[in-house]
């Protein structure tokens, strides 16, 4: 096992690597540096500026600074931000966007694990026939809509009952949390509803809850140890992949709902080429992933124990 | 048997049933438990991000007991520190917690701000500061604050971007490109309160240039106690404006509260302007407006005609901008003809894109590069030198383009490239001249949509023939736009060259008196004209709905904007 988890996370490390190296240098090849700004600035000027900055080395070289200093742990400071550290805006933002992303993908688990297991048992019936409609629209409209939907009902919400019920945007508070993170986490709830369901479906009539049943044992315990607990592992299995949807999606809600996460720093970075944040932003967010698949991978290891073998 | 069968069917059925009511109950105490441990995961969750993460707590838009505002910023301010900033929301938050030596009143005049009086001649000037100034610390505003923050702004090493606009004063330009040590720059304290500034030249408009944030003083024993961090957080920078940050969150909140070291306290009114959200979502400042969580917002195409259904009072001016097709003019290219650019001209109507495409109110066509508000010698410059016009005249333009075709001996105008910004109204405008050009003179327009960076890199490099593109003020002054068609300005990025405007242009900049300087502007007006060298759009508008209690908001084309340091609250 130990063996396993280290192999695992020197790959984590070599994919991490192969990210930082591969934006590094497709960042480079973008037209425009963080230095092109809206006035023009004259030739010695800009000259003082690429020395200041360490842009006028070679690109190799700037590449291996890089390196070296993301080994100690040090992304540098932001171009458009000039004061402030990328260490201290990834310190600050990205607890936020962990908070909204775990609650996301608690909803969507909770929900997705509950509303699967209650179509199977109702196969074909009312609550299936809606709950799987409700489906359908959860995966096909993207999340942004649903961020805007979102806010909208809570504006007019508001405005019926005349007082403030839920906050319309911001972020500190559980009435903040509430709807940012349910919208977030719809569309994985709905992929995992679907998934649920027809993992549920496969084991219904399973030899070994026959068995049980054949036994006596009383439903509820046939229900929860030999159906859910079997059905629920594809469900795990791709959490790894919902935790990455989910928080590099969070972006358009975090910012529909001016919610201070890391997405927001990580997209306006891409736009204005800000060099030290991509990189910072980039290589965190890699590295987080990476670091959750490979944690799923070990976690399905204690719920299922045929993989641990392998 | 027989008997049986339909029985045992029923048993299956009825076992079935049974499950399932009880697979059901259990999964109904599953969810009770799922809501319970959610509920108290968010209990945590908030508690923890207190703790961990950046937050902001709200009011609401307008809260009259507590005499306070809350506002929507469309970004985090990118930079605090006056002598670096260059973007307009750190501009807006500096403009209320800094004061320069001048400042823009609720008219919009210029009026005494730091200093008393200041007298200014032909080769300098000088400035009396007034003996009320103080910084947010108790300290005196002095004339050395002054000093060290105009070095520092010149100074290579801070790579100001907005060094530029200190160069009427002496030796700027050569400590700025590294030829001389700052210390050279003319401007000296000569006692605690007098400020002298010798000129690089003589200047027209000095006094509205010290209006502008990068003249705001720095405390010296401040800015180095900060360590490389002034401007980076609420406790490194020293205020000495009308308000001053109590807290600062990144990300997530900004909060202004009155400064009681600031010297014409009297005047201000609020005691907090808070701005607890910070999006570039328009509907979600529309959103916040409606359930009254902010006290002003900017409204756009698409959330117009909801503002318009809801029966608001709706405000509107023009924000300053001017926007061009500009051309090409490089040697390669086959923009810099100008029987081709007039034909150009001779079929475009900004009348039309602004009334049929634009559609937005406070948008006015465009017909000159001096926009309509710049002043004159004694009254508006456009109504004292009015912009040449011209007729729609699609035959005429037809013709020319034809003589052009022979004159180069081609038969059909190789595609222009037109570059333009990746937003929906850049879109819109871009396919308008596509279609307008290919209908009434057969040329084919690629339109090159690019990112902010990617397209002014593409400028500066000359990688277009057509650009849509923009120039705000930066003073108030006519230069601010009358130079950028000079042949060694590099926001010229066209490369366009007239000896003639060129001329004009340093009569502008070196005479001192108001006649002669507004003819040269009228000149250059004519010239780019005749030389069709751009084509002017529109003037920028700007449309916003603001609570009915929020009184003596002040919007400005030059200078902070919005200007809430004079507003205060009516409750009805």
């Amino acid at each position: 096992m130990l063996s396993y988890t280290l192999k695992r996370l020197l790959q984590g490390v070599i994919t991490v690597w192969f990210i930082a190296t591969a934006t590094f240098f497709a960042m480079h090849q973008v037209p425009g540096d963080p230095l092109t700004t809206d006035k023009a600035v004259p030739e010695d000027i800009r000259k003082n500026l690429e020395e200041k900055y360490g842009l006028d080395k070679p690109l190799f070289e700037q590449y291996t600074i890089f390196l070296s200093n993301i080994t100690r742990g040090d992304f540098g400071i932001s171009f458009t931000q000039k004061n402030r550290r990328v260490n201290d805006i990834i310190r600050e933002q990205f607890p936020v966007s962990a908070t909204l992303g775990i609650l996301a993908i608690i909803f969507a688990a909770l929900g997705g694990i509950l509303w699967g297991a209650l179509t199977a048992l109702y196969r074909n019936k009312l609550p299936d026939i809606v709950i799987m409609f409700l489906v359908i629209l959860g995966i096909s409209v993207p999340s942004f809509v649903m961020a805007a939907l979102g806010q909208m009902g809570l504006v007019s919400l508001n405005d019926t009952l005349g007082f403030s019920v839920l906050p319309v945007a911001g972020w500190g508070t559980v009435q903040h949390m509430l709807v940012p993170s349910l919208v977030l986490g719809l569309g994985t709830m709905a992929y995992l509803t679907r998934l649920m369901r027809s993992s549920m479906l496969e084991i219904v009539n399973a030899d070994y809850v026959r068995t049980a049943k054949a036994k006596g044992l009383p439903a509820s315990r046939i229900f929860t140890k030999h159906q859910l607990r079997n059905a629920v592992l594809p469900v795990i299995t791709v959490l790894g992949p919902a935790i990455a949807a989910i928080t590099t999606g969070g972006f358009v809600v975090e910012s529909i709902f001016a919610i201070p996460g890391l997405g927001r720093f990580f997209v306006q970075a891409v736009q204005q080429l800000d060099y030290t944040v991509i990189m910072g932003t980039t290589v965190f967010y890699g590295a987080f992933l990476v670091f959750m698949v490979i944690l799923v991978d070990l976690l399905y290891g204690f719920i299922d124990p045929r993989v641990r073998i392998s | 048997m027989t008997e049986n069968a339909p029985n045992t069917e029923l048993d299956v059925q009825s076992a079935q049933d049974d499950f399932n009511r009880s697979a059901g109950l259990k999964l109904l105490w599953y969810a009770l438990l799922a809501v319970i441990g959610l509920a108290l995961l968010m209990v945590l969750l908030s508690w923890g991000s207190k703790k961990l993460g950046a937050t902001s707590d709200s009011s609401p838009g307008i809260d009259a007991t507590n005499n306070t505002i809350s506002l929507i910023l469309s970004q985090e301010p990118p930079q605090l520190d006056s002598t670096l900033a260059t973007d307009m929301v750190s501009n807006m938050v500096l403009g209320h917690v800094m004061e320069g030596l001048l400042r823009y009143d609720e008219n919009n005049a210029l009026v005494p701000g730091i200093a008393e009086r200041w007298d200014i001649r032909e080769n300098g000037a000088t400035f009396w500061i007034r003996d009320s100034a103080r910084w947010s610390n108790g300290d005196p505003v002095t004339a050395a604050d002054f000093v060290f923050a105009w070095r520092k702004s010149v100074d290579p090493a801070n790579a100001s971007e907005y060094a530029f606009i200190l160069f009427p004063i002496k030796n700027a330009e050569a400590i700025n490109t590294g030829k001389l040590p700052k210390e050279e720059l003319g401007v000296r304290a000569t006692d605690e309160r007098t400020l002298e500034v010798t000129f690089e030249r003589p200047i027209a408009f000095f006094d509205k240039l010290v209006a502008f944030s990068t003249f705001s003083p720095v405390q010296e024993a401040f800015y180095n106690q900060a360590n490389g961090r002034y401007g980076a957080d609420a406790e490194t920078i020293l205020y000495n404006g009308p308000f001053s940050i109590s807290r600062w969150v990144h990300g997530a909140h900004l909060r202004l509260e009155k400064n009681p070291y600031y010297w014409d306290a009297d005047r201000i009114k609020l005691d907090v302007i808070d701005f607890p959200y910070f999006t570039t979502d328009t509907n979600a400042a529309l959103n916040l407006f409606k359930d009254g969580s902010i006290a002003y917002t900017g409204l756009n195409a698409e959330n117009l005609q909801d503002a318009l259904n809801r029966r608001w009072h709706l405000d509107r001016l023009q924000d300053g901008s001017v926007f061009f097709m500009e051309f090409n003019h490089r040697e390669d290219r086959i923009t810099r003809h100008r029987k081709l650019r007039k034909a150009m001209q001779l079929v475009f109507d900004p009348k039309e894109l602004v009334y049929k495409v634009i559609k937005l109110p406070g948008f006015l066509p465009g017909e000159s590069i001096f926009p309509v508000w710049l002043r004159g010698v004694d009254g508006y410059l456009r109504a004292e030198y009015p912009a040449p016009v011209w007729e729609v005249d699609i035959p005429r333009a037809q013709a020319l383009l034809a003589e052009f075709k022979q004159e180069m001996g081609i038969d059909k105008i190789p595609p222009l490239m037109l570059l333009t910004g990746d937003n929906p109204a850049s879109a819109k405008q871009s396919e308008y001249f596509q279609a307008l050009y290919k209908q009434t003179l057969d040329l084919d327009i690629r339109i090159d949509k690019q990112i902010f960076k990617q397209r002014l890199a593409k400028m500066t490099s000359g990688e277009f023939d057509l650009v849509m593109a923009g120039w705000g003020p930066d003073f108030d002054d006519p230069l601010t736009f009358g130079d950028l068609f000079s042949s060694w300005n590099l926001n010229n990025r066209g490369r366009y060259a007239n000896p003639e405007v060129d001329r004009w242009v340093r009569v502008a900049q070196e005479s001192l008196d108001a006649k002669t300087r507004m003819d040269a502007f009228g000149k250059i007006q004519d010239l780019l004209f005749e030389d069709v060298a751009l084509l002017p759009q529109y003037e920028r508008g700007v449309v916003f709905v603001t609570d009915p209690r929020l009184h003596g908001m002040v919007r400005r084309a030059v200078g902070p904007d919005p200007d809430f340091t004079n507003a205060y609250i009516v409750e009805p």
